[in-house]
């Protein structure tokens, strides 16, 4: 792989990640996280929607006047994410019913218009699909992590199996509730970046 | 009562931002200071109250299965759904009306643009006012409700924009671990925000 192919994909998953470091598509990441299942659906469909949107972004770029060309954008993100809709409800209904309105949401997901804005805009549609892709994987793998240690320690099962049999059910496990909740959410991705700054330096942040 | 209520629990126990984690990017990214974080949380309060009822009209009168019985009559309109354009319909109305009361405000009270101003096009992508407008289909308001909806789960947000703003202007003078540093403790207070506001869970009026 060149090295700049391998930047715009590789990049964005570490250490580059839209969540902890671009401070991009949080919501989502903190909603849909209480079990892994939900947390993998909204990947694969962000993960849709940004390659989708990246790309098409990229193949009118030079066509979209400047002055409209937010509007442009949410137009093609939301056409995208009907789709996305639509086929969940289809054949994903009780996990559709889960996400509730996060699905509808991933239009005003801070990921997809900034890379559209940032990087669609500017570059041709492959680079743009690879940079789409990077940043899902990146999205993904932080939903992942926090949906594993949410669903794990918060009432003991992964992806609906019981992993530590809970005391309600004859087992020895007490379920921390707190982490289905939703400042466990905030707490996870806090010490996430925490981790993730530890191993780093150079991200330290000046106070 | 029941629209106090409704008031009530939409800006505190449904809390936008620390309950429904809506609006997030701008809730972190704009509460380093008090003065700019209340500029925003007021011109969300003013968005949310404007866009929850019109998309709702929208709604009712566009959208909904046989909602366009007033234009086509009754039996025609029956078999008649376009709530799959719900997404690209609010949106519109979204960044329309942004752009409107954005337009309104620079010629009445160039004064409120000034502090406004640059809030407004950043709210036309801000997930609460899209969240705000898709809970108020779930929810199944009508008019008066999703105002007081909107308009409740605005001053939610503000609330909690100001709050974090102050903690983290404060937080300066504290001495925090390296790594911890400005995104990560953030993270860590917001958390204990919502830890603190679950304590109205249960609230009724």
């Amino acid at each position: 792989m060149k090295k700049e192919t391998k930047d715009i994909l590789i990049g964005p998953i570490y250490p580059k990640n839209p969540i902890t470091l671009q401070v991009l598509g949080i919501c989502s990441a903190l909603a849909v996280t209480t079990q892994l299942q939900p947390a993998l659906v909204m990947s694969a469909a962000l993960t849709f929607v940004l390659v989708g949107s990246n790309v098409t972004i990229s193949l009118v770029r030079n066509k979209i006047p400047g002055s409209i060309r937010v509007i442009t954008q949410l137009t093609i993100i939301a056409s995208l994410v009907i789709l996305a809709d639509q086929v969940m409800k289809a054949y994903l209904f009780e996990v559709s019913k889960q996400l509730t309105v996060f699905v509808g949401l991933i239009i005003t997901n801070c990921i997809v218009m900034g890379r559209a804005e940032a990087f669609a805009m500017a570059n041709p549609p492959a680079k743009a699909a690879l940079d789409g892709l990077g940043n899902s994987i990146g999205y993904a793998a932080i939903l992942i992590i926090v949906g594993f240690f949410r669903e794990l320690i918060g009432s003991g099962k992964l992806l609906g199996h019981v992993v530590l049999p809970s005391v309600n059910n004859g087992g020895w496990y007490y379920p921390n509730g707190l982490l289905v909740l939703s400042p466990g959410a905030f707490f996870i991705i806090g010490l996430i970046i925490w981790a993730q700054r530890v191993y780093s330096k150079e991200l330290v942040e000046e106070n | 009562m029941d629209l106090l209520n409704l008031f009530i629990k939409a800006t505190f126990i449904e809390n936008m931002a620390l309950a429904f984690f809506l609006g997030m990017c701008s809730f972190l990214a704009v509460s380093k200071k008090v003065d700019t974080a209340f500029g925003l949380g007021v011109a969300v309060i003013f968005v949310l109250g404007i866009t929850t009822p019109l998309n709702n009209l929208i709604y009712t009168y566009l959208l909904e299965e046989g909602a366009l019985g007033w234009l086509l009559g009754e039996e025609k309109a029956a078999g008649v759904n376009l709530e799959f354009l719900t997404f690209i319909a609010f949106i519109a109305t979204i960044a329309a009306m942004v752009q409107i009361v954005e337009m309104a405000i620079d010629k009445f009270s160039p004064a409120l643009y000034g502090s406004l101003g640059v809030f407004l096009p950043l709210i036309a992508v801000n997930c609460a006012i899209l969240g705000g407008s898709l809970f108020m289909v779930q929810r199944e308001y009508n008019l008066v409700e999703s105002t007081v909806f909107g308009i409740g789960a605005g001053t939610g947000f503000a609330l909690a924009i100001v709050a974090l703003a102050a903690i983290r202007e404060k937080m300066k003078y504290s001495n925090v671990p390296h790594g911890l540093r400005g995104l990560g403790i953030t993270f860590i207070t917001t958390g204990l925000m919502a830890m603190g506001f679950m304590i109205f869970g249960g609230i009724q009026l």
